[in-house]
């Protein structure tokens, strides 16, 4: 298969899974029963057909849905609920950049602190350094992710009263001291998880037929490492990347609550929380819009990386 | 003659030491570990509750965030009652005295200032010298005070300004207290420490309840309910997973049985379903099931786990049953004669089993992680009910004061997914599903 003919394929199936993610949401929400208004002030029957008619909830559902979607097309998500006046799209494009340039930053922190302590454990395996990596990495994954955050605020302020001024921001967003300690907070167990399938992708590529040739060839052990396994390794490793990036995401609620960054994550908690319907759904449908779109693009790379992968189909392919 | 020396059997070759493999010893020792921890970690969860007599529910106001202790004896004051004020004019030999000092009130009475109107009341912590201010307490006309104010058992200064009618200082007065430990009355009785119409003697002692961990923010014991947070956290992470894998070992290995068209949608829906937002079906489920913002829902928890989580081991199943039916025994099985069920009860599923077994101790801590986050979010499990997420969510808001309630649930969570993470290592080793270590 061509390389144009499977990102086609995987495009095409990326666009109906972002449709089939807001038909799901659109069905949920309106399946639940209550009501989407019913909030604690009292409300005049005018004002209440007044908000039906804005909110389009007068309408029979079918016309609903087709309102739904179209809005959508055009970008529109709605405007919040809780808030007035404040549409979605704007939540979206003030607060997205803030996770994003998070999630980007602890994702780097993630590739490469797993590509340091994966190799440095599979070129030393067995010895004193692979097992306190190992057992490091066993201890990252351990520890829930919320508890790390706290932890790491306590030892910060810890720290600065230690040094005796702020030197690090507690919490807080603007600059770029502020990123770098959430950023590690948030990365650690992807680092961790990605750190031990490097390492154990190392060990199985050392049992290939090309390392023997290679080695029958004459070249050195560093070399092998290097040119030929490392190269091999890292495909299970970009493979993950996908998945990583939705651990990221959604493990980014957490941080930002605890460190006050002002993320999206932060934002739709709250809306969970104060039963927001219109952000709910416009978050949760540009959320999975936007990990869809990640896992394509790392599909596609693989793809292209790896054209055994192309002839496998997505399916079947990435896995062990 | 033949030589003796070669009827006799061939000396056995030296064993050295060293080829007993390192990762083996290692892989040996996981497995005991894990298995221990989780062998202590289900008799604690099941049988704590039972054993430990405390109850998780009960508030001993008296005794806010406390660490560890054994059993304390506290006196106790009547709050119905008045201190026992000495008759005016004060007599004595200094200006002011201290007639009752407890961790429920300090009670002070000072000689009468014939100049001065007003007294004004301010407190401070001793030993901390000039960097804490006073904290002002109250004013008042009469020559004595009670305090009620957050009262503990570190040492604190009272000072008394005399002010006449311009306002001016016309005396001070300085006093050093140390309250002594004490329960209310009305507390004791309400919690059971004491029968209701029972008064006991003036300078008694009643003796407070074990808490070897320390109490919360609201006196209960933090023991218990760690335990029994544990059994909302274990149930949730060990049953939610359980029956994803039943779900989708079922849907799986259907769709590689029949094959064809139908493996193709199964495997459509299954990619489909992975797509869908877990957080979102959640708080519908929660909805949809009547509990509102403030309460505890596990069922909603597990169901969105089961209902969005099944088509993880659904592939698989699916995958390994594939990779099976090729192979030369379930040919010759079904020459045999045997069908599709029977292929899939005693050929296939004893196969994929140590595949699940493998799945099922990584799912396991994922589910306690996401039942903890929900927790923490407030989507889960709600006070006064107990969990180990919820009980770190309390934790979180007094970290830099009280650590060890932050400490304690997270310890607890990180021991139980570190076991199981241990067990899969170890499984999966066993069972050659990767590369040896």
């Amino acid at each position: 298969m061509s390389l144009w003919r499977y990102i086609l394929g995987r495009l095409l199936t990326g666009v109906v899974t972002v449709w089939f993610i807001a038909t799901a949401t659109f069905v949920a929400m309106h399946a639940v029963p209550g009501d989407p208004l019913a909030t604690d002030k009292a409300m005049s029957p005018e004002l209440r057909a007044k908000l039906e008619a804005q909110y389009g909830l007068d309408q029979p559902l079918w016309q609903q849905y087709q309102r739904y979607i179209g809005a959508m097309l055009d970008g529109d998500f709605g405007v919040s609920f809780t808030q007035a006046n404040r549409s979605v799209n704007d939540i979206i494009a003030e607060h997205f950049p803030v996770s994003a340039s998070l999630g980007i930053a602890s994702l780097l922190f993630a590739f490469f602190g797993a590509l340091l302590t994966g190799l440095a454990a599979a070129w030393w395996r067995g010895r004193w350094p692979d097992t306190t990596i190992m057992i490091a990495v066993i201890a990252a994954i351990s520890v829930p992710g919320f508890v790390l955050a706290a932890l790491a605020q306590l030892a910060i302020v810890r720290f600065n009263a230690v040094w005796g001024s702020s030197l690090i921001p507690v919490a807080g967003w603007g600059t770029l001291s502020h990123i770098w300690i959430p950023a590690m907070v948030l990365g650690l167990g992807t680092m961790a998880y990605l750190s031990r399938l490097l390492r154990s992708s190392m060990i199985e590529t050392g049992d290939a037929e090309y390392v023997l040739t290679a080695r029958a060839r004459g070249l050195g052990p560093w070399r092998i490492f290097w040119s030929h396994r490392l190269r091999n390794a890292l495909l299970p490793v970009v493979t993950e990347l996908g998945p990583a990036v939705a651990a990221l995401t959604t493990g980014g609620f957490v941080v930002e609550l605890v460190f006050g960054i002002p993320g999206m994550g932060r934002y739709f908690v709250q809306a969970v929380q104060q039963l927001d319907y219109t952000v709910i759904m416009g978050l949760t449908v540009f959320y999975g819009s936007f990990l869809v779109l990640v896992v394509l693009i790392v599909d596609i790379s693989y793809g292209w990386i790896d054209p055994r992968i192309r002839i496998a189909g997505p399916g079947s392919g990435g896995g062990r | 003659m033949i030589p003796e020396s070669t009827l006799s059997p061939a000396p056995a070759p030296a064993v050295s030491p060293d080829m007993t493999s390192k990762p083996a010893r290692f892989g040996q020792w996981r497995l005991r570990l894990s298995a221990a921890l989780l062998a202590l970690l289900l008799f604690a969860v099941t049988f704590g509750a039972w054993l430990w007599p405390q109850d998780p529910a009960v508030q001993w106001l008296s005794a806010v965030n406390q660490g560890p202790s054994l059993g304390r004896e506290v006196a106790w004051v009547d709050h119905s009652r008045e201190p026992a004020w000495q008759p005016t004019p004060f007599a004595g030999e200094a200006d002011i005295a201290v007639i009752e000092a407890s961790t429920e009130r300090v009670a002070l009475q000072w000689r009468r200032d014939s100049a001065a109107q007003l007294y004004r009341i301010s407190r401070r912590p001793a030993g901390d010298g000039e960097s804490t201010g006073w904290m002002p307490l109250g004013t008042t006309q009469v020559p004595r005070f009670v305090d009620r104010l957050q009262l503990d058992t570190t040492v604190v200064e009272y000072r008394v300004q005399s002010m006449n009618d311009d306002r001016r200082e016309t005396g001070v007065m300085q006093l050093t207290v140390q309250p002594q430990r004490a329960i209310s009355l009305f507390e004791a009785r309400l919690n059971g420490l004491i029968d209701a119409e029972q008064s006991p003697a003036p300078q008694a002692r009643l003796t407070l309840p074990a808490h070897p961990l320390g109490t919360d923010a609201l006196g209960r014991d933090l023991l218990a309910r760690l335990l029994q947070g544990g059994q909302s956290s274990l149930l949730v992470g060990v049953s939610a997973p359980l029956l994803c894998m039943i779900l989708g070992t079922l849907w799986g290995g259907i769709a590689a049985l029949a094959g064809g068209r139908v493996d193709d949608w199964m495997m459509r829906v299954a990619d489909f379903v992975i797509a869908l937002p877990f957080l979102l079906f959640m708080i519908l489920f929660r909805i949809a099931m009547g509990v509102g913002p403030g309460e505890s829902g596990l069922l909603p928890m597990v169901l969105a786990m089961v209902l969005l989580g099944w088509p993880g081991p659904a592939r698989l199943v699916r995958g390994q049953v594939l990779s099976l039916r090729t192979q030369p025994f379930v040919e010759a099985a079904t020459l045999s004669g045997a069908n599709k069920l029977w292929l899939l009860r005693v050929h296939l599923l004893p196969n994929v089993l140590p595949l699940l077994l493998v799945a099922l101790s990584f799912a396991i801590p994922q589910a306690i992680f996401t039942e903890a986050f929900l927790s923490f979010i407030g989507m889960g499990v709600v006070a006064p009910t107990a969990s180990w997420g919820s009980l770190c969510n309390e934790g979180v808001k007094t970290m830099l004061t009280e650590p060890a309630q932050l400490l304690w649930p997270a310890l607890l969570i990180s021991i139980t997914v570190l076991a199981f993470n241990l067990l899969g290592d170890s499984l999966r080793d066993r069972m050659g599903l990767t590369t040896r270590d």
